[in-house]
């Protein structure tokens, strides 16, 4: 037990990668929050006054509004006062060609490993990289636009296509749908927008890489991808903050909506600042993500790989309104030292034939602790409802914690929904098994932890598997005792 | 009202807490978590009077659910009814008594443990019962005594045809290495209207073995409220089972706490919702120290316009190693218009522990239907047969062959009124 927890202080040192600060020259709006910010925000992106009026509108209703506190974590208040809401990289002039960016931003994200240059486009992804909350290049736009797909950021699409995003923003998460989300709705500064037409298959990943860079910036980025009929995209999202010793908040908003027979994939890998070995320090991860099955036959998939953040607060769900549409979620959450998450999803079934698909698998070492949080409900009409939950937690070191609270409402006497949980930790005898064949430990519970996650990897595309298994192997690094 | 002036010092005190408890929390509304799905705004807005002495009905209604060679405990509106009370075949080792007189003669046990077992802080309606806190009954085993005879409270409620409201309580304590069967009925006039709030306070000493089984066939029109909590010493064993076909809303808290190494609860239950009844179980289980094991199944049997909920936690303490835990809920569904909320949560802070739930809602199996039906089985028969099935691994629990036949044909009974609602 004593090497093991050597190895547990060594491993826990590891300090995070991506903790490093861009100097860039940034446009900051003094900190406080009050309808002259929301104005500013609004200004400052030179916004159509019917934006302007719904913003103000979701700040109204935030005001009214308390924050809630029935999730299982717990942390300090958080002073929505002393939070700058738009921070923005100086430069202003447009750009053209990856060449115009700022280097020192360049510079960041080669360190994150993104793959924004040229040589790496041909790696067929095309990124809208959020730099705190401005978008600051979108590749790969011109090949998309000749399929007739929209991929830009929030801002362009409200300067390009204002018809689309005026049917489309608030109307799968109202601005009134939750304290957080109606912050984001009156502050939000960026983000993506996806369309894709009627019958298009988009030919490539589609992804956007938040950081989070200026301190006392919160990032409220507004995500919309709406699929239009027989469309199918699959979007990856991936997340990064610099180390920081103050907690920084994250409450951002995504919509998704799938028309007759589309397919969206959202897949995101969040590796937020988790605060250092005693809980200090970290993001706030309180995002608000929810997807429409409005047409039938169509189906949406989260999947979500979720290792950073002190604390992380969130619920992807599914309306399945359209009848035989198909939600599915998969979800691997891992907490060490003092992280927290409190995590699931809901699957909402209104329309006929409905099936649901939730994996979800918690890892929690060190003093994290991790819950499962899930609802699903099958509605009157919703005949011939299937769902299949699946919670399992793994845990590491006796001083962590996980936690299921599944919900399942159920009004429909032909529905047949099945829920079930295990915990378990690493077995001593799993171990050794490894060890005697000459694998070392470290590398015996990686593969016992990849195992287990296996049914959520396989889920992810192909890159994103493999640094979601390399994240998950530095998070989790000599966590064994 | 003489009575409660007669109360030791330390009954009116444990009143007067529970009773400013109460005062400032109120009755539980829906936007408390723990009773989202259950809206007990009736209750309240009915303020029943607490009825005092008997009813008319009260000895027949005792008559018609005796259990045969078992000891019978009578309460009638949260008094004890020495009178219809049937104590002569009083086993060594039991000492029975009316709570008041107990207080006040310094039984044993009585002090340390009533109203002291729960928590009045979580429960608002064990707190109102216990701002009553005046009679019932006690039933104290002593160390090493095997009681084979089972002991049968039958707890009556009713006020002549006038609403009324009764707070009736029990207090077992079981000491180190006893063994008992317990079983509690819960009766009253067919349609009365009346609010019963009972808590039963179970103490399972070191090595002690209990059965505890709850049988609620209250009137349909009546309000239901009950909490059972059970504290558990090392390697003592505790198993509650329930069953519940009556009441206009019911509500169960159970709640066992595994206080000492090596100690081992089930907690099984049946209810069969119909009509516009509502069936809340709210079931807690506390793995507070290691090497315990819990075994847990519920199942729900809902009809008509009913509404079931179900949350099942289940807590393992910070080095509450080796700790297993089992929970099963099922639920079966026969009609469209009726409502499952189930909620099982697992909260675990040790991690050599071996914990499992799992819920699963569906319907009757056409198959098997057709099945039986193939062999000359009506449809009704034919369904009946498979829920009492369903119902079966609950049943096999009971280990009072009397108690069971009772229930089981209580059981039909209830079944035949859930088609007389559907039809």
């Amino acid at each position: 037990m004593s090497t093991a927890t050597k190895q547990i202080e060594e491993l826990a040192n590891t300090e995070y990668k991506y903790g490093f600060v861009t100097d860039t020259e940034q446009d900051i709006i003094p900190v406080g929050l009050n309808e002259d910010v929301v104005r500013l925000i609004s200004s400052k992106k030179r916004e159509p006054e019917w934006l302007l009026e719904w913003r103000l509108k979701a700040f109204r209703a935030w005001l009214k509004m308390e924050e809630p506190h029935w999730q299982n974590v717990k942390y300090g208040p958080i002073d929505y006062q002393g939070t700058s809401y738009y921070a923005a990289p100086k430069e202003k002039k447009k750009l053209n060609s990856l060449d115009e960016v700022d280097p020192e931003i360049r510079a960041t994200f080669d360190k994150l490993g993104i793959p924004i240059e040229e040589q790496k486009l041909l790696s067929n992804v095309a990124v809208d990289a959020v730099f705190d909350s401005v978008s600051v290049a979108t590749t790969f736009r011109s090949k998309l636009a000749e399929l007739g797909i929209i991929f830009c950021s929030f801002s362009e699409a409200v300067k390009d296509h204002p018809e689309l995003v005026k049917q489309y923003v608030g109307s799968v998460v109202p601005h009134t749908d939750n304290y957080f989300a109606a912050l984001n709705s009156a502050v939000f500064s960026d983000g993506s927008f996806v369309y894709i037409p009627k019958g298009v298959k988009c030919p490539m990943e589609l992804s956007t890489y938040f950081r989070i860079n200026a301190q006392n910036t919160g990032q409220f980025e507004r995500t919309l991808i709406i699929a239009d009929e027989g469309a199918s995209v699959s979007y990856l999202e991936g997340c990064t903050a610099p180390k920081r010793d103050e907690h920084q908040l994250h409450a951002a908003v995504v919509e998704l909506i799938a028309h007759t027979g589309a397919t969206i994939k959202y897949s995101t890998v969040q590796n937020w600042y988790p605060g250092d070995k005693q809980g200090k320090g970290g993001i706030y991860n309180f995002v608000t993500k929810r997807g429409i099955c409005k047409g039938d036959r169509s189906k949406i998939t989260w999947t979500q790989v979720e290792t950073g953040s002190s604390v992380t607060w969130k619920y992807p769900s599914c309306i399945l309104q359209g009848n035989d549409s198909i939600g599915e979620f998969y979800s691997v959450a891992v907490t060490n030292n003092f992280q927290q998450a409190d995590t699931g999803t809901k699957m909402i079934h209104l329309g006929k034939n409905t099936r649901s698909t939730i994996v979800s698998k918690g890892i929690s070492a060190g003093r994290g602790q991790n819950t499962y949080r899930g609802a699903v409900r099958i509605g009157k009409n919703a005949s011939n409802a299937r769902n299949y939950s699946q919670c399992d937690s793994l845990l590491i070191g006796d001083r962590c914690g996980a936690h299921t609270f599944p919900y399942l409402e159920i009004k429909n006497t032909t529905a047949k929904v099945e829920h079930e949980a295990s915990t378990s930790k690493i077995g001593e005898d799993q171990i050794f098994y490894c060890e005697s064949r000459g694998i070392a430990k470290e590398d015996a519970i990686n593969m016992i932890v990849s195992g287990f996650c296996k049914e959520v990897f396989r889920e992810l595309p192909m890159e994103f598997a493999v640094e979601a298994q390399k994240l998950l192997g530095i998070s989790l690094e000599g966590s064994v005792g | 009202m003489e009575t409660l002036v007669q109360a030791p010092a330390w009954v009116r005190e444990r009143r007067e807490a529970a009773a400013k408890r109460f005062a400032d929390v109120g009755f539980p509304n829906t936007r408390q978590e723990d009773w989202r799905f259950t809206n007990v705004a009736p209750i309240a807005d009915a303020k029943f009077p607490l009825a005092s002495g008997s009813f008319a009905q009260a000895s027949s209604l005792i008559f018609s659910v005796a259990v045969p060679g078992s000891l019978r405990l009578a309460i009638v509106n949260g008094q004890f009814a020495a009178g219809l009370s049937d104590l002569s075949a009083m086993p060594k080792g039991v000492r029975i008594a009316g709570i008041r007189d107990g207080a006040r003669d310094g039984s044993d046990g009585l002090e340390q443990h009533l109203a002291k077992v729960f928590n009045i802080e979580t429960h608002p309606f064990a707190a109102l019962n216990a701002s009553h806190l005046d009679d019932g009954v006690a039933i104290v085993i002593a160390s090493g005594a095997v009681v084979e005879t089972p002991i049968h409270i039958v707890i009556v409620t009713g006020g002549d045809g006038k609403p009324v409201a009764a707070h009736p309580r029990v207090l077992v304590v079981a000491g180190a290495n006893s063994q008992v069967r317990i079983a509690q009925t819960f009766v009253g006039v067919k349609d009365d209207v009346y609010f019963n709030n009972a808590v039963a306070e179970v103490v399972v000493g070191e090595g002690a073995i209990v059965d505890y089984y709850t049988d609620q066939r209250e009137s349909e029109q009546a309000f239901h409220i009950a909490n059972i909590q059970a504290h558990v010493a090392a390697k003592g064993v505790f198993a509650s089972h329930a069953f519940s076909t009556g009441a206009k809303i019911q509500r169960h808290d159970i709640g066992i706490a595994l206080n000492g190494e090596g100690a081992d609860c089930t907690m099984n239950g049946v209810y069969l919702a119909d009509g516009e009844r509502l069936m809340d179980t709210h079931t807690s289980l506390d793995h507070a120290m290691p090497h315990c094991t819990s075994h847990e199944i519920y199942k729900g049997i809902l009809a008509g316009k009913a509404k079931a909920v179900f949350n099942g936690r289940i807590i393992v303490r910070i080095d509450a190693q080796k700790t297993d835990a089992k929970q099963t809920n099922r639920a079966l569904l026969l009609s469209d218009d009726a409502t499952i909320n189930s909620n099982p949560q697992l909260e675990i802070f040790a991690d050599d522990v071996k914990c499992t739930h799992g819920a699963a809602v569906g319907q009757l199996d056409e198959e098997a239907m057709f099945y039986l039906q193939a062999r000359g089985l009506t449809r009704i028969e034919a369904r009946d047969m498979l829920l009492h099935a369903f119902a079966g691994e609950v049943l096999d629990g009971l280990k009072i062959p009397e108690l069971r036949e009772q229930i089981e044909k209580n059981f039909f009974t209830a079944l035949a009124r859930d088609i007389a609602v559907t039809a």
